[in-house]
């Protein structure tokens, strides 16, 4: 499948990935972070259920520390 | 004396509100950077006092230190421009807080220090009150790499910094960066507020189009 991932193509060899797995693939390991699929917030709680498709616009911040 | 263009973009932020939450290195210069433009009323929120080490990089005066940031913060803005409205809110703010503090405000800027704090503002803001603008800044402790710093645009949130230089004690905040990613929120917030400015015709231009 093809996504936008922070507003940057990338393909990945599998025709759909929860968010968890997502992440686990990029190798993010974040501790705070928020998720948005399509423009939707999507919760912690929902990282193992929400579902990534081909053509999703996902976006995952990390935050972090400072202002 | 026809209206100048500053004059006419002053005047029209005059209409708008902006919250901004925390008043630290973020909050601070960029609440000021809107006080200029004229962006008409501020809300600020935070609960802390200024201290030595703050003066570094917030828009703070040593005289001023041992004061709550809010009330320092407003009496700088209007000493800059006393038109300006600002509502001061000394206080932590909760998710309660930033729905009701907030609700009046075109835009919001995110200007908190911790992680926790702007992971609660961003879901708060995008998860329950819909059609508002937040801008958020993340990433910019230490100095240089000015080339990485940019804007991360997604619907009605918007990301201002490098999204990886966090602070320690090796890479504290310093004023040029900070005030480099707290200018960039407040450009946004111009972004968003002047879309439908309609500018003022030059007086020359008028009188051409009366012959």
């Amino acid at each position: 499948m093809k996504i936008t991932l922070n507003n940057r193509e990338e393909e990945f060899g599998f025709p759909e990935l929860t968010i968890t797995r997502l992440m686990a693939e990029k190798n993010f390991t974040f501790r705070m972070l928020v998720v948005k699929v399509n423009g939707e917030l999507v919760k912690r709680h929902e990282f193992d259920h929400k579902i990534v498709r081909d053509g999703d616009d996902v976006m995952i911040l990390h935050l972090i520390t400072g202002g | 004396m026809p209206v100048s263009y500053p004059e006419a973009i002053s005047k029209y932020l005059g209409r708008f509100t902006v919250g901004i939450a925390g008043c630290g290195g973020l909050g601070s210069n960029c609440a000021v950077a809107l006080a200029r433009c004229g962006v008409g009323k501020l809300v600020i929120a935070d609960y802390d006092i200024v201290t030595l080490q703050n003066l570094n990089r917030q828009y703070y005066f040593h005289d001023q230190i041992g004061r709550l940031k809010v009330h320092a913060l407003r009496e700088n803005i209007q000493r800059i421009n006393p038109a300006i409205s600002v509502k001061a809110f000394d206080m932590k703010l909760c998710v309660s807080d930033v729905l009701e503090l907030f609700a009046g405000c075109d835009v919001i800027v995110e200007a908190f220090d911790k992680a926790e704090m702007k992971q609660m503002i961003i879901e708060t803001v995008l998860g329950q009150m819909p059609g508002k603008y937040l801008i958020s800044g993340i990433g910019m402790a230490g100095w240089g790499k000015t080339d990485i710093i940019h804007c991360l645009r997604s619907d009605r949130l918007i990301i201002c910094g490098d999204g990886v230089s966090e602070v320690t004690e090796t890479l504290p905040v310093l004023a040029p960066r900070v005030n480099v990613v707290a200018n960039m929120q407040a450009n946004e917030v111009l972004e968003i507020l002047l879309k439908e400015f309609v500018p003022p015709l030059p007086e020359n231009q008028h009188e051409d189009n009366i012959k």
